[in-house]
């Protein structure tokens, strides 16, 4: 498919949807010939969870590190809380970003800190003159949230994969953030535990009201966290809708996901 | 393509022979255009430093525990090398100056040696191997497992926290450690002395403080910190700009040493110029 599947989508959904927090706008990227993002239209409602599929290599990754200027755009237009991404400098950008909260696919604990250091480390940036006792409740409060009390003073390299994933999501939620993205959170997970966090995304987006942008091959997962679902192929949004309207779609290359 | 069935890690190997065979093809300007390219990056690189280290937040916390790691932890082996040192160069030199005769010059002429050259500069190259390897091999990584990103995105300049910290440190460290490798090393010396002779403490070190000018001193402590500020800001360079892969943190880690080591040679010969001028 080379043209887009949804045409003005900003226009379309402003006023029907509630207020929008990200858009982006013929986005593209390309590294060296490898032209990985071609022409990405979307827009993410104030707490709606929106899940993206596409195969392995489509460029998802890439797309979420654009929204928080890891990776820069070569063209098209970003939007994030009303803020144009491209004009954004030096400590608009670090205020803009301590709003969003990035989950990697890696996990990317800082493994020479305890599990505790892991989560008292965004919180000691960003909150400077926090006193001690506030400090410890929280991460206390933030690790009893994903389950893993027990672990607190341990280093990350003794955690087990699920774990790990945990405290990393752990150490993204405990500042609240207005935006989450999600890089494949239940990837490599047990499906008991892929539950749990597919819960544990929903609950969050209850309580803090959270919108969210999830990448996941997970289709368990999908069903349980979309409001609305992305597809990328090529470059591109090669197809949109909720959980079900994919799942019944005539479109063989969409089935081919839910089988 | 010519073969469809190419996966995608064939394709990688295929691209890079082509690649390859371009490269040695155009060797001869490839490979001054990455020297400059290394060149100019690495300026910037150091552009970067000093843009930062003046702008808050000041990581000071983070930086007294890396003066600790890259101070305390290195005193171990630089106590030792300064002690051998200090050894060796005076059994060495003892027949050489017994036959002119001046055997009683050893203890000075080895002081002379130690505090102008061979402290700082043995020092500095044992902190290259330790310091600077270490700083290289740690944030390159910090970068493959994209704990650098996490920490951009979570709001903080890693720039700041990780490369102004560790630069800050090793050009304040290796002074010091300079300063206890000749202490330790004139000790070596001491004991190199009574080994064939019996000099007192107070002897041996008195006709150490009569042979010593303060352009022996001086010269030598300052040019430690550019030592240190080199070895920290070449291990930053290499391990912050590495590949990403497990391979980017072992040739971070090994360029960290190589570059290191030559810069402190090269800045050794601009002071000694520097310093005959002033002399002069
Ligand atoms: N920093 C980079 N430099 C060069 N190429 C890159 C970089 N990051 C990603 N790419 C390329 O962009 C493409 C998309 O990568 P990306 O990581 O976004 O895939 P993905 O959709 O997240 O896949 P997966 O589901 O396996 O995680 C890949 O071909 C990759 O080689
Ligand atoms: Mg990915």
């Amino acid at each position: 498919m080379s043209t887009n599947a949804i045409p003005m989508a900003l226009e379309r959904d402003d006023k029907q949807n509630g207020l929008v927090v990200v858009a982006m706008e013929h986005l593209k990227k390309s590294f060296g010939n490898n032209h990985v993002l071609q022409d990405i239209n979307l827009v993410v409602h104030k707490g709606e969870n929106l899940v993206v599929l596409g195969k392995s290599g489509t460029g998802k990754s890439v797309l979420i590190k654009c929204i928080v200027g890891l990776i820069e755009l070569d063209e098209g237009k970003l939007v994030i809380l009303e803020q144009d991404m491209s004009a954004l400098k030096g400590n608009d950008l670090i205020e803009l970003r301590k709003k969003i909260g990035f989950l990697f696919q890696s996990g990317a604990l800082y493994d020479s800190m305890t599990v505790r250091e892991n989560l008292e480390f965004p919180l000691r940036r960003q909150l400077r003159s926090l006193p001690k006792a506030k400090l410890d409740s929280l991460v206390e409060e933030a690790l009893h949230n994903v389950g893993l009390d027990t672990s607190i003073d341990i280093m990350p390299a003794e955690l087990s994969g699920g774990m790990r994933k945990r405290l990393g999501l752990a150490r993204t939620l405990i500042l609240k953030p207005e935006i989450m993205l999600y890089d494949e959170p239940t990837t490599g997970l047990d499906p008991i535990t892929s539950k749990e966090i597919s819960s544990l995304i929903l609950e969050v987006q209850k309580i803090y009201n959270t919108s969210s942008i999830i990448i996941t091959h997970d289709m368990e997962c999908a069903r349980r966290t979309a409001n609305r679902i992305i597809v990328i192929k090529d470059g591109v949004c090669a197809a949109e809708g909720s959980y079900d309207d994919l799942a019944h779609s005539k479109d063989p290359w969409i089935q081919s996901f839910f089988e | 393509m010519e073969e469809p069935i190419l996966n995608q890690s064939q394709a990688e190997r295929h691209d890079a022979k082509i690649i390859s065979e371009v490269v040695s093809e155009t060797i001869s300007t490839s490979v001054i255009d990455k020297f400059f390219l290394e060149v100019a990056s690495f300026s910037i690189f150091t552009l970067r430093f000093f843009k930062d280290v003046f702008r808050p937040p000041y990581e000071l916390n983070e930086l007294a525990k890396q003066a600790f790691l890259i101070g305390y932890k290195s005193l171990p082996l630089v106590g030792i090398t300064g002690f051998i040192i200090g050894l060796v160069l005076t059994i060495q030199s003892r027949p050489t100056l017994a036959n002119f005769g001046a055997e009683s010059w050893l203890p000075a002429m080895v002081a002379v040696s130690i505090i102008r050259e061979i402290g700082p500069v043995i020092t500095a190259l044992i902190f290259a191997g330790k310091v600077g390897s270490g700083i290289g091999a740690e944030l390159a990584s910090m970068n493959v497992t994209e704990q650098i990103d996490a920490m951009q995105v979570s709001g903080t300049n890693p720039f700041n926290y990780l490369v102004v910290t560790r630069v800050l440190s090793t050009t304040l460290m290796l002074p010091l450690l300079v300063v206890y490798a000749d202490v330790i090393g004139l000790f070596g010396s001491f004991v190199g002395v009574n080994l064939s002779g019996d000099v007192t403490v107070y002897l041996f070190f008195s006709q150490i403080f009569q042979s010593l000018e303060f352009q022996d001193v001086f010269p030598a402590i300052i040019k430690t910190f550019f030592f240190g500020f080199a070895v920290g800001l070449v291990g930053c360079y290499q391990g912050y700009n590495s590949n990403k892969g497990t391979e980017g943190v072992g040739k971070a880690a090994n360029s960290a040493v190589v570059f290191a080591s030559l810069m402190v040679f090269i800045i050794d010969v601009i002071a000694v110029q520097i310093t005959n001028l002033l002399q002069n």
